[in-house]
């Protein structure tokens, strides 16, 4: 069996070549995304770990830094961002039916809901730093436990700006995925790749869906 | 079917001037090495950048060494002897160690291992391996522009507040080779799940293969805790805010928490893969099946997992609860079991075996005896009692020493030895191996035990200074690191030699089991010529001779 | 675990999830963002935040079983997602074991002393 008798057996164009077919090529590449999600919920659970253990120290410094926020705009964020969830599982169902121009649809919507969000977040961040609640020389509030309200403001733009870097990255890899679904790569044989993408970006969501009691709703009963 | 012609195929190993086309021969530009895919070639890579990081972190130590052999500080002051102890470790721990077995023989054995044409994902090894490469660029920019005393555990408040050296910059090369080595581990724990040949299940598999496994696991879920302690170390030093100041609220042992928790298991990260390497070493020198097999097996699993649970025994008498430290202790000394349970089946399995004492084999029985060493002195450091004394004094060092040297460094240059065959095609001469085997043991025990002594005795650690009763113990620690410089420069010349002088190697020169032996030497680019089947026990012999030949 | 390829033929690479399923996940996923923001200003002393982080992980496990597809996968999926979780419980459990258990012992100084 010459070489080229080897792969004209599965000759798809997107078949990678140490792959016997694409069905391994599938569940592998499948359990790469989520194992590369696990290494992320210890990476994100670090700072989560940081966070519950000053929170446990600082519960009154805490409160007054998440009164800092905008609950209103925290809740329409965290909508927007399942918005995108569903657009982005939307997608991968029309790429499981091969239908193209509804997946590239969604990817789309996707990044929008995703660029909203991080629009949102933007003018959340210019607030803070205007009020002087951006840790560093720029912080000027001086009220009780400023320190450890610093503190607080610390965790709140890490973890959100932690949060926002990965929706940058997932705005990259939502581009590049457009591109190729614009281009017909996608078919009910082979959308791992737009599964893959989903499953990174519902992360990036469910990472929210724990920041935003964490952040904005502590003590906010009278 | 095969890519050699027939006509090599009959020209015996011995009477042939180059091994046959393979990986080596695929392409000679340096883009075909630089943008390649090819497991074997990204290991080729890894093997020179480590080597290089190796000799640069060996001249910190031997410096280190050449101060030590007088009681006053005269050679180096304290600052520049700090950043020299600091550059040592960092250097060893992240650009040697950590990814030594893993990213050179893990990179190239686990796929010819388990029958595969390659990783699961090549391109994101070749993206591990560029990510090493930058995380080690910003290294040596730190070493060639001042350095970093912080000790390489960082410890806060003096990393975030009062050093003036290249804290960040350093941290940042640990953050981005801290991501090469989760996307290696991320890569050999898909590839052992989904690429295994037809026929190779779980416990046919080496043990080679179960050690990177569980390493990987390791490297997969402790780094990532390593990126966001040090991203907070970033954040608390750029804005001046207390995450770990105590002046401001913070706790400076949460960042020993924080770092432990990876750090610890990142040490299981640098010895498992050396103890799958004396597994296939000591199985192919003693030409028998490694003794309980599943034992072994899941004794990687166990000591990846308990590895885990005993960070805080670096922190015994930091400032954490008594009862804490009780926990931590016994979980400490729990750990120990599934390692000495490793001991004692490679001891059962050299116990009647045809044994044969070549280069991998001597380091291997080298391998044996200091980590016995090694692993006993760290029971003695997890007795909290006992820790109050020899914390922070050369006890440790000679304890981690005994591992990470007598242990892994030996089991990486077995693994070299044994494996190199496979890899260039070529044998290294057999006297100079063992020469320099024997001179790497000598050397070793010279240099390390006396820190033993020198601890218990109560000579601190990172002092460039001492009390004059310590110099003759120190004399003779520095004679015994010149030796063992000696030790692993030989095998530098001989091994670069055997590239262009040595003999052919030929398919399976020391007769011992296993798919990658089963393929030529160098293995063509696509490992196999046919997708193997496997139906034979992990070591087995005596196979009937139709089972083996392929192409 | 024995054979990998005759795992390829998973149900994964055939199952499509219905799309009321996903707009009915959507649906709850919203009202559960409406519960959390309305309760939070409702007193229910030291229940707050169990309640508030509660509903978080209800949201959490939706994505996870039917946006994800979880609940369609392979056993190695949920090992994996479980593995990650106990470790990070690990950290969390291991290390408030020590803050707690300050001051039990000699009285002891600063934030982590109730």
């Amino acid at each position: 069996m010459s070489e080229v008798e080897l792969h004209g057996e599965h000759q798809h164009p997107h078949l990678q070549h140490h792959f016997e077919d694409l069905g391994q090529q599938h569940v592998t590449v499948t359990l790469g995304m989520w194992a590369f999600l696990a290494t992320e919920i210890l990476f994100f659970g670090g700072f989560f770990f940081a966070y519950t253990l000053y929170r446990h120290a600082y519960p009154e410094a805490w409160t007054i830094g998440a009164h800092h926020n905008n609950i209103t705009l925290g809740t329409i964020n965290t909508a927007v961002l399942i918005c995108s969830s569903l657009t982005m599982a939307m997608g991968v169902y029309f790429s499981q039916l091969g239908r193209r121009k509804p997946l590239v649809n969604s990817i789309l919507a996707t990044i929008f809901l995703g660029l909203v969000f991080v629009i949102i977040k933007g003018v959340e961040y210019a607030e803070h730093v205007r009020e002087g609640f951006f840790p560093g020389v720029l912080f000027t509030y001086s009220g009780p436990e400023a320190r450890h309200v610093e503190l607080f403001m610390v965790f709140y733009f890490g973890m959100t700006a932690l949060h926002a870097l990965h929706m940058l990255v997932g705005f990259g890899i939502l581009t590049w995925l457009v591109i190729r679904a614009q281009q017909g790569w996608y078919s009910a044989e082979y959308y791992g790749p737009v599964e893959v993408v989903g499953l990174y970006w519902h992360f990036v969501d469910i990472v929210w869906i724990f920041l935003f009691p964490l952040l904005y709703l502590i003590n906010r009963h009278g | 079917m095969t890519t050699t012609t027939v006509h090599d195929n009959l020209i015996p190993p011995s009477e042939r001037a180059e091994p046959g086309p393979s990986y080596l021969s695929d392409g000679h530009t340096v883009a075909s090495w630089l943008l390649t895919k090819d497991h074997k070639r990204i290991a080729i890579l890894y093997l020179v950048s480590i080597t290089f990081m190796f000799m640069l972190g060996g001249f910190f130590a031997f410096m280190m060494r050449l101060e030590l052999l007088t009681p006053q500080g005269d050679l180096l002051t304290s600052d520049t002897y700090n950043k020299f102890f600091t550059m040592h470790g960092l250097i060893m721990v992240f650009f040697f160690l950590i990814p030594s077995i893993p990213a050179t023989l893990g990179n190239f054995l686990l796929p010819l291992m388990i029958g595969a044409k390659d990783l699961a994902f090549p391109r994101i090894n070749l993206l591990s391996w560029y990510l090493y490469i930058i995380g080690a660029g910003f290294g040596l920019f730190v070493v060639l522009f001042g350095g970093v005393d912080t000790g390489w555990t960082f410890y806060t408040p003096f990393s975030t507040q009062y050093s003036n050296t290249w804290v960040i910059p350093i941290t940042l090369a640990a953050f981005i080779v801290g991501f090469s080595s989760i996307l290696t581990g991320l890569n050999f724990v898909v590839t052992t799940h989904k690429m295994r040949a037809p026929g190779m299940t779980w416990f046919r598999l080496p043990l080679f293969v179960w050690s990177m496994y569980a390493t990987s696991l390791v490297m997969m879920l402790a780094t990532p805790v390593l990126g966001i302690t040090l991203m907070l170390l970033i954040i608390e030093r750029t804005l001046r805010v207390g995450i770990f100041d105590p002046a401001l609220g913070g706790d400076p042992i949460l960042f020993q928490h924080m770092f432990w928790f990876y750090s610890h298991p990142a040490v299981y990260i640098m010895i498992l893969p050396g103890m799958g390497v004396i597994s296939e070493v000591i199985a192919a020198f003693s030409r028998k099946r490694i003794y309980g097999y599943r034992f072994v097996a899941f004794s990687s699993l166990a000591i990846a997992f308990l590895g885990f649970l005993v960070w805080a025994h670096h922190l015994l008498v930091a400032g954490i609860s008594i009862y804490s430290a009780m926990i931590f202790s016994f979980l400490s000394f729990l750990v120990a079991i599934p390692s000495a349970v490793k001991v004692f089946n490679w001891t059962a399995t050299l116990y009647r075996g045809s044994i044969s004492l070549d280069t991998p084999m001597l380091y291997a029985l080298g391998f044996l005896g200091f980590f016995l060493v090694g692993g006993l002195t760290g029971l003695f450091l997890a007795a909290l009692g006992l820790d109050v004394h020899v914390h922070d004094t050369y006890f440790v060092i000679a304890h981690f020493h005994y591992i990470m040297v007598g242990g892994a460094v030996m089991a990486y240059f077995a693994g070299l030895h044994f494996w190199w065959p496979k890899i260039s095609g070529r044998l290294y001469p057999e006297f100079w191996g063992r020469l320099a085997a024997m001179v790497t043991f000598v050397g070793f025990n010279l240099t390390f035990f006396p820190q033993f002594v020198l601890g218990y005795l109560g000579m601190p650690r990172r002092y460039h200074a001492y009390v004059p009763e310590f110099q003759v113990l120190n004399v003779m620690s520095t004679a015994g690191a010149t030796v063992l410089g000696v030790g692993y420069a030989l095998p530098l010349f001989y091994l670069l030699w055997s590239l262009k002088y040595g003999k052919i190697a030929g398919k399976n020169p020391w007769e011992a089991v296993g798919l990658e032996w089963e393929t030529s030497s160098p293995p063509p680019t696509q490992n196999f010529t046919e997708t193997p089947v496997v139906t034979w026990e992990a070591y087995q012999r005596n196979l009937p001779e139709v089972l083996i030949e392929r192409g | 675990m024995s054979d990998p390829h005759s795992e390829n033929e998973t149900d994964l690479r055939h199952h499509v999830t219905n799309k009321v399923v996903y707009f009915t996940i959507f649906i709850l996923l919203m009202g559960l963002t409406a519960l959390t923001t309305g309760i939070a200003f409702v007193n229910l002393g030291i229940f707050n935040t169990p309640v508030a982080l509660g509903i978080a992980v209800c949201k959490a496990s939706l994505v996870i079983l039917y946006f994800m597809h979880v609940r369609w996968s392979p056993r190695l999926t949920w090992v994996v997602i479980l593995t990650a979780f106990s470790f990070l419980g690990v950290m969390f459990v291991m290390t408030f074991a020590d803050y707690l258990s300050r001051g039990w012992a000699w009285p002891a100084t600063g934030p982590w002393v109730q």
